[in-house]
């Protein structure tokens, strides 16, 4: 690790003053990715600036009806938050589908938007990437490319955003919540991550400062017929190779809105609109659901090690609306009933 | 037999290292160290504090083996900087049992053989004993989904997975979250005498 200077902030202003007063100054929240970046020298950062004085860790009703995340809730305690679990459990099941307990007990809901991609080429100094160092190439195309994406890759990056709980959080129509040297605005979730285009190197579209302060769940939690389905190279503690997080509002079969969301494919959570408006009106039955995973992969491309993912996330994606139409129509919180296949 | 001689090396140039004077409370005692900030808690724990018993397996939160405890709850002590620690309790695997009288789960790993080499084995107690006291897992499944931040290299799951059932199984064991209350000096971590044999 490079040497640095920290200070504890103690308020948001206060914090957005002093990053914008340190050149190459980075925000620490739990820190569970940031510290490894640095340790691999990939970030380095000469001044820390740490939240977690800054309060923001609360959950919050809001008075029209939604949930409001605090920045600096831990990913703990939002998954097993009442509301969230009661409310959101699609959002629970994914959050506990990423890392380990004792990440999850450190890392911000915040710091989740924030994390970096796991690329191998990104976090190994020896080889170019475009995303670490802009202008040098891309190893994983026609590299080791099993874990990258293909869906809206560009030919300067395939790297994918790692996140479970942004998955979510795309699917469930989030906002997020910023404070930075022009005041504060709020960000669309589907606007806050970006497709890595010419400029890998800027994986959100945070101007330089601002800084992430809380996230907006609306009201509707599609808290009876949900699934996130993750699948990995284990059955635990490893990143997605192709996650689905599928949501569906049913009357009887018919499907009367519908949200559906990928990870592990993309530069950012991959929720597909389109195939949105294609499930509703329908009946929720496995061949509709086929004609939908079809749609959303028909511009996907492979890159030799991961063009299985192609295949994978279509019986993915099918397999997660069979789950979320087949729940009972109990409220199941029971992380464990459906993280699985 | 002859002797080699060397020339002293030139000392390396010395960069002094900016410090800071860090509070933590490790154990129930309050420590303060004058370190730099990049220094990690584990760090802080095993050179400056020589609190050994937490260990340093893959150094990037991939292995458990520096888990301890933070105001209750379980964190890898290598993902984490000490400077961000200031006013919590933490407990590492010294400060659960004492020789005379082991925690439920040290004994409990004894009683089931749950460990080979035992370079995990901190880790995986405190790791037991954070998810004892966030109350969730309660199957075996739970447990095993709830202990996969922790990797056993001799691959002693089984008997891991026994003896933390065990302790779960045994009431009152579940510590709240109130026990971390502030003002509190000495959290009390071993509320129960071990289970007979």
């Amino acid at each position: 690790m490079n040497s640095f200077t920290f200070t504890q902030a103690t308020a948001v202003a206060g914090a957005v003053q002093d990053k914008a007063a340190h050149d190459d100054s980075a925000y620490i929240g739990g820190g569970t990715n940031l510290i490894d970046l640095m340790k691999e020298n990939v970030a380095r950062p000469t001044h820390l600036i740490g939240l977690k004085k800054l309060g923001l860790d609360t959950i919050e009703n809001l008075p029209d009806g939604g949930l409001r995340l605090g920045a600096l809730a831990t990913n703990a305690d939002t998954a097993w938050h009442p509301e969230v679990e009661k409310r959101y459990p699609l959002l629970n099941q994914a959050i506990l589908a990423g890392a380990s307990p004792q990440l999850r007990n450190m890392a911000t809901d915040g710091g989740n938007l924030m994390q970096r991609t796991r690329c191998y080429y990104f976090y190994d100094l020896a080889t170019p990437c475009n995303k670490r160092e802009p202008g040098s190439g891309c190893s994983a195309i026609g590299g080791y490319n099993r874990v990258c994406g293909i869906l809206g890759t560009s030919d300067q990056c395939i790297a994918t955003h790692p996140s479970d709980m942004c998955v979510a959080l795309a699917a469930l129509n989030t906002t997020v919540r910023v404070s930075g040297p022009n005041g504060e605005r709020t960000i669309k979730f589907e606007d806050f991550h970006r497709l890595p285009g010419d400029h890998p190197e800027r994986d959100n579209t945070l101007e330089p400062g601002e800084l992430i302060t809380g996230l907006d769940l609306p009201e509707k939690g599609f808290s009876k017929n949900f699934s996130y389905l993750k699948l990995r190279d284990r059955t635990s503690y490893a990143f997605a190779l192709v996650s689905v997080a599928a949501a569906l509002e049913l009357e009887g079969t018919l499907i009367k809105d519908a949200r559906l969301a990928l990870g592990g494919v993309a530069h950012k959570p991959w929720r597909d609109k389109e195939a949105e408006t294609m499930l509703i009106g329908q009946r929720a039955t496995v061949d509709t659901f086929r004609r939908v995973a079809a749609k959303v992969l028909e511009n996907a491309k492979g890159y030799g090690a991961n063009t299985f993912k192609i295949e994978l996330a279509k019986r993915a994606i099918v397999r997660a609306l069979k789950q979320a139409t087949e729940m009972n129509q109990e409220i199941d919180t029971n992380a464990f009933q459906n993280s699985n296949p | 037999m002859s002797q080699v001689t060397q020339a002293p090396l030139a000392p390396p140039p010395v960069a002094l290292a900016p410090t800071q004077p860090v509070s933590l409370n490790i154990n129930g005692q309050a420590h303060t160290l004058q370190i730099a900030p990049w220094t990690t808690l584990l760090d802080a724990l095993r050179e400056y504090l020589d609190l050994t018993g937490t260990k340093k397996g893959c150094d990037h939160g991939q292995c458990g083996a520096c888990t301890v405890l933070v105001d209750g709850k379980r964190i890898n002590s290598c993902l984490s900087l000490a400077v961000m620690h200031e006013d919590s309790h933490i407990q590492t695997i010294e400060g659960l049992g004492t020789e005379d009288k082991l925690s439920p789960l040290q004994q409990a790993f004894i009683d089931h053989d749950a460990f080979q080499c035992g370079y995990c084995t901190p880790g995986q107690i405190c790791s037991a004993q954070g998810l004892i006291n966030e109350g969730k897992a309660k199957t075996e499944a739970e447990v095993r989904e709830l202990m996969s931040g922790n990797i056993c290299r001799c691959g002693a799951y089984s008997n891991i997975l026994s003896a933390v059932m065990e302790v779960l199984n045994n009431e009152g064991l579940i510590i709240e979250d109130k026990a971390w209350s502030a003002g509190a000096t000495k959290p009390d971590m071993a509320p129960v005498e071990p289970p007979k044999k």
